[in-house]
């Protein structure tokens, strides 16, 4: 068959453009089917009110509490070490054997499915730590599968800032850790907030491996110790049970409107850092 | 040695010993869900693990191979959705649309892997299940369900991945061959696409990888009846899901079992991790 390729661009051209506004099509509807749903079910009292019988009544104030909790928890964690381990792989080593394995250690984590992650994290700091279901657990295996993106993230911060900031912090006498403290640092800081942020929507958002971790409790957590439920894992229980679907709408659309924020937020950091360097 | 010189020193070892965390983590993890989960696997015997028919772990029968076919069927079945959408969008947000359109699409189509995966399962369970049931029959909680909404999920890992290795490809090759008489899609088709060739199989593998973990959202839609399939629309059971669906109340050796479906999925994601590793540093290597 032989098409004029003049013909064959125009249906080419067509044809990509029907799907990508098909792609962009789901990502509206879902979107707005969610919001649709589930706005009319927000409210002030929803948002303030402890979730009642099951979930069946009452608000999502618990597990709002839980989510901080448990993101605050796991970014204590993970970002110290990610950053740290973007700062050694930057500004303190050359490529070498060492970096190269650091590198895959860290890509092979990002690529280990959440439930793993859960397993893991139940069989470590549940049992055999004994800290049970706990704020404390969740955190640490959250922190675990938040550590490779902050770590790519702040990398690539960190590259971005220019070389002639170091030989003027040099220039003035100042050691390496003060040119990557005072220097360094502060300049690639939008960019390493970008991947911390990006990490914030990815722990309100995980189900699988905070679920076997942080438990399912919907008292109010009063220490690091207690047993919590997120707002993910609050959805899936209301929906997969059928316990109330208007709750389970509202939970999603709560979701929803969080990871819109988030992202917007990082959308705008990395654009002000992109222009900043480019 | 000065003060400050000797605090440069334990700085440096300081950082390069967080700089083995993620290295340290990945060990660990791997340590102990093998020595959990091996031990049942060579106490019933390989075979009877990855080939057995029946999984009646209270009768410690612990047979995954529908787990396995499971998990195969949704995940190829959600590459059919999600790479020909994702390369479609990867390639017309690159090759044919003009820098704003690209700057207003693409952090659009980023926002669907903010998204979490129990919000997808969710809009499965009450728009495409129903649906399916009403237009194709079966229960509708399906094969055919999970590897839609998989498809969608994987999209972002697609078409990120991919517009990076099209981006990659130097201006030199189009501009080559525009100035040859060639078109823009016959560009794309025999200049562009053979040289972004390995970061685009990568993509495709790194989706493959998501798709395989994912847990959430097949538990949701996809009906978790442990048996093999004989069309898309019967319901089916993933490794991941008999994970998370039977955690809860598992002990003794059944837990021991859930963990040996947790080394079966490592293996399978360490397998696809280091080829599309390998892929895109053979790609790299070749520019």
């Amino acid at each position: 068959m032989y098409l004029n390729p003049k013909i064959e661009q125009r249906v080419v051209q067509a044809i990509l453009w029907v799907f990508t506004l098909a792609t962009v099509f789901i990502l509206f509807f879902i979107i707005f089917y969610i919001l649709h749903k589930g706005l009319p079910v927000l409210s002030y009292n929803f948002l303030t009110t402890n979730p009642l019988d099951m979930g069946k009544s009452g608000g999502i104030y618990s597990t709002i509490i839980g989510t901080i909790a448990l993101t605050i928890m796991s970014l204590l964690i993970a970002t110290p070490l990610g950053v740290g381990t973007a700062i050694y792989l930057t500004e303190y080593t050359r490529e070498s054997r060492i970096t190269r394995v650091i590198r895959f250690g860290s890509e092979c984590l990002s690529g280990i499915p959440s439930i793993i992650f859960g397993l893991f994290g139940f069989i470590l700091f549940v049992t055999k730590l004994k800290m049970g279901w706990s704020i404390l657990s969740g955190g640490l295996t959250l922190a675990f599968m938040l550590l490779p993106t902050i770590i790519r993230t702040s990398e690539e911060a960190i590259k971005s800032v220019p070389y002639n900031l170091h030989e003027v912090s040099y220039s003035l006498g100042s050691t390496q850790w003060q040119t990557v403290t005072k220097v360094v640092l502060p300049s690639a800081l939008p960019g390493i907030l970008t991947g911390v942020i990006l990490s914030v929507g990815r722990s309100v958002g995980e189900t699988a491996a905070v679920i076997f971790t942080a438990g399912s409790a919907l008292r109010m957590p009063t220490s690091l110790f207690s047993s919590s439920r997120t707002m993910a894992v609050h959805f899936f229980i209301l929906a997969r049970e059928g316990i109330s679907m208007p709750n389970a709408y509202g939970t999603a659309a709560v979701l929803i409107i969080t990871i819109l924020i988030i992202n917007i937020i990082a959308y705008r950091l990395m654009h002000k850092f992109i222009k900043k360097y480019s | 040695m000065t003060r400050l010189e000797r605090n440069e020193r334990l700085i440096k070892i300081a950082l390069f010993v967080i700089a083995c965390s993620a290295v340290s983590i990945l060990a660990v993890i791997t340590i102990f869900i093998f020595s959990e989960g091996t031990p049942i696997m060579f106490k019933y015997g390989l075979r009877s693990f990855l080939l057995g028919l029946d999984w009646y772990p209270s009768e410690q029968s612990f047979g995954l191979l529908p787990m396995i076919i499971g998990s195969v069927m949704v995940t190829f079945g959600s590459l059919l959705v999600g790479v020909p959408f994702g390369l479609a969008c990867a390639i017309f947000l690159t090759e044919f649309s003009s820098r704003r359109l690209r700057h207003i699409l693409k952090p659009i189509i980023e926002l669907l892997a903010g998204i979490p995966s129990v919000v997808y399962g969710f809009i499965g369970v009450v728009i495409l299940v129903p649906f399916i049931r009403e237009t194709l029959g079966g229960p509708g909680l399906s094969v055919l369900a999970a590897s839609i909404i998989l498809g969608i999920m994987i999209l972002p890992t697609i078409i990120s991945i991919s517009i990076d290795s099209l981006q990659a490809v130097p201006r030199s090759y189009r501009e080559g061959s525009i100035a040859l008489g060639a078109t823009k899609w016959q560009t794309t088709k025999m200049v562009i696409l053979p040289a972004a060739k390995s970061g685009i199989i990568a993509s495709i593998i790194l989706g493959m990888g998501r798709a395989i973990g994912e847990t959430m959202a097949v538990i949701m839609i996809a009906g978790n009846a442990i048996n093999i399939p004989r069309s898309v629309l019967d319901p089916v059971r993933t490794l991941t899901s008999n994970i998370a669906l039977e955690m809860g109340y598992a002990s003794g050796e059944h837990r021991q079992a859930l963990f040996a479906t947790g080394v079966i999925l490592f293996i399978i994601i360490m397998i696809l991790n280091t080829i599309a590793n390998a892929t895109s540093v053979k790609g790299k290597a070749a520019k």
